[in-house]
């Protein structure tokens, strides 16, 4: 493959992820309005267009619109950095993920992944071997986001949302890191290409086919319940959404934000969502595998990949939402002892047993 | 071409964040200044090949110790530091004793790069995870262990210095 059509396959294929990330996230704040307005017996926005379908279209023009407000006495530099240093870690870690295996267009094997490569003759597909590691390590770097943020506000309110949010981010880091080791030691690669293409067949234990798809949520489930909640945490939504707990601290660390910066902080939080739905996904439920279904018109047969992807990454959001329905907030004492406590030395000891089971077995 | 073009971007922005580092007087802007010399040194690791270094590069020490670095000067409030006139033994002695010592390290390097030899980065699997790996947990075992072992020594002085007397 030419460089030229590498650059303007890449090119397009920024373009498209970020235009379908931004209206997913658009559309995520309608169907968090709406699902839990549900739980709570209401009916959730309604006016605008049907069942409400616009609302998020009105939300954005009036961001747009909104006076951009800088209060006086904040670290001007800092203050506005913040959120762009947020939006722009929280759409990083897109680079890497593998949506789909591949199109071919024109004799062009085109992987569905903005970092995938095609290399050679064969169209052998290749992936960056580190890409777990590069979403870790935007996830790390946006936490300067969320920590400058509070601390130029120069606001107090702000200053104690970004320091609990700081060592809140710090302390379940350790725990989420850890808990993807497992699956790390099964599959013997950092690629998330090589991980899902794992996941492709069924167990089979001793020479009897159990029919289970071979997802890595079945002998990695504590793995599973360790990253979920930490996951919950790094993102700061219910149950431990103490950064910016309402009753507390008016919004946490972007009180003093208006207009489009804090829509930006806000967009951030939601992409992360995301990216924790994706990374469930392609770690723990085989990616875009599922059974085949013969019966089904040819267009949708191309794209079902793409369609059992998008459903598992549904899936998470909207189990973020349930959660968020269903759950009061942690006290901070509760959270830290629940991070530091439980979900580290369980994260270890998973580790342990399955680094084990893994040497012996070879 | 093309790496000795990002080589030289990213070697610029790492030495301008480090002056910017002594420069500033805020410890924030200073702290921020070394994510930017972090940065930028993962980026170098990146061009060399090392990819596995140059994640861990980002999550460890632009992720982690920096972030408890920023952390710590938010929750102590550290305001602007006034800047001092400094001190003359250090203009007379250092500067001279730093341009001589940057001579003689570069005369030194430059004189003897016949003995020094060099690393061949072309082998296929050179800053794979597999390859750090088992140069880790099989040729150098024991420096890990230790290393590991002193990182613990420090963390025990570090409670022992933090606990309150009762």
């Amino acid at each position: 493959m030419s460089i030229t059509i590498f650059i303007l396959a890449a090119v397009i294929k920024i373009v498209l992820i970020v235009f379908i990330m931004l209206t997913a996230v658009a559309y995520t704040t309608w169907l968090e309005r709406k699902v839990v307005a549900r739980i709570q017996n209401r009916w959730g926005p309604t006016r605008v267009g049907p069942f409400g379908l616009l609302q998020p279209l009105a939300d954005g023009i009036k961001f747009i619109l909104k006076e951009d407000l800088v209060p006086s006495g904040v670290h001007k530099g800092l203050y506005i950095m913040a959120p762009m240093l947020a939006l722009a870690m929280a759409l990083i870690s897109f680079a890497v993920i593998p949506f789909g295996d591949a199109v071919s267009i024109r004799g062009y094997q085109i992987p569905l992944q903005i970092t995938g490569v095609t290399m050679g003759a064969d169209g052998g597909r290749s992936d960056i071997n580190i890409g777990l590691l590069i979403i870790l390590g935007a996830t790390s770097i946006g936490v300067y986001g969320i920590a400058l943020a509070g601390w130029s506000s120069n606001s107090k309110y702000s200053l104690l949302g970004s320091l609990r949010a700081s060592a809140q981010m710090i302390s379940y880091e350790l725990a989420l890191g850890l808990s993807l080791v497992g699956i790390l030691l099964l599959s013997g690669s950092l690629s998330l290409r090589e991980i899902v293409n794992q996941q492709s067949n069924t167990w089979v234990i001793g020479g009897f086919n159990t029919h289970l798809p071979h997802w890595y949520i079945f002998p990695q489930f504590i793995a599973f319940f360790i990253y979920l909640m930490a996951a919950y945490a790094e993102t700061n939504r219910i149950p431990f959404d103490l950064p910016e707990a309402e009753t507390e601290l008016v919004a946490g660390y972007h009180t003093e934000y208006s207009s489009m910066k804090f829509a930006m902080f806000f967009m951030a939080e939601y992409l992360n969502m995301f990216t924790v739905g994706c990374l469930a996904t392609i770690l723990f439920f085989g990616g875009w595998h599922g059974p085949a279904l013969p019966f089904l018109p040819p267009l949708l047969q191309a794209i079902l990949p793409l369609l059992y992807f998008a459903a598992k990454v549904l899936f998470f959001i909207f189990l973020y939402i349930w959660i968020r329905g269903t759950l009061p907030r942690f006290r901070y004492d509760q959270l830290m002892a629940f991070g530091w406590k439980f979900l580290l030395p369980l994260a270890i000891a998973n580790i342990i047993v399955t680094g084990l089971i893994v040497a012996l077995g070879a | 071409m093309v790496h000795q073009i990002l080589f030289i971007i990213f070697a610029l922005m790492c030495v301008a964040g480090a002056v910017n580092l002594l420069r500033q007087t805020h410890p924030i802007n200073s702290a921020l200044s070394l994510v930017v010399v972090m940065a930028s040194l993962a980026l170098i690791y990146l061009l060399l090949g090392a990819e596995f270094v140059a994640a861990i590069q980002v999550i460890v020490y632009a992720g982690a110790i920096m972030v408890l670095f920023v952390f710590v000067i938010m929750l102590l409030n550290a305001g602007a530091e006034e800047r001092s006139s400094g001190s003359r033994i250090a203009l007379i002695i250092g500067v001279p004793g730093a341009l001589v010592l940057g001579v003689l390290v570069g005369w030194i390097m430059i004189g003897q790069n016949k003995q020094l030899g060099s690393v061949a980065i072309s082998a296929t699997d050179f800053g794979e995870t597999h390859f750090i790996a088992r140069l880790l947990f099989r040729d150098f075992l024991l420096p890990f262990e230790v290393t590991s072992v002193l990182i613990l020594i420090a963390i025990m002085g570090a409670v022992v210095l933090g606990r309150k007397e009762s």
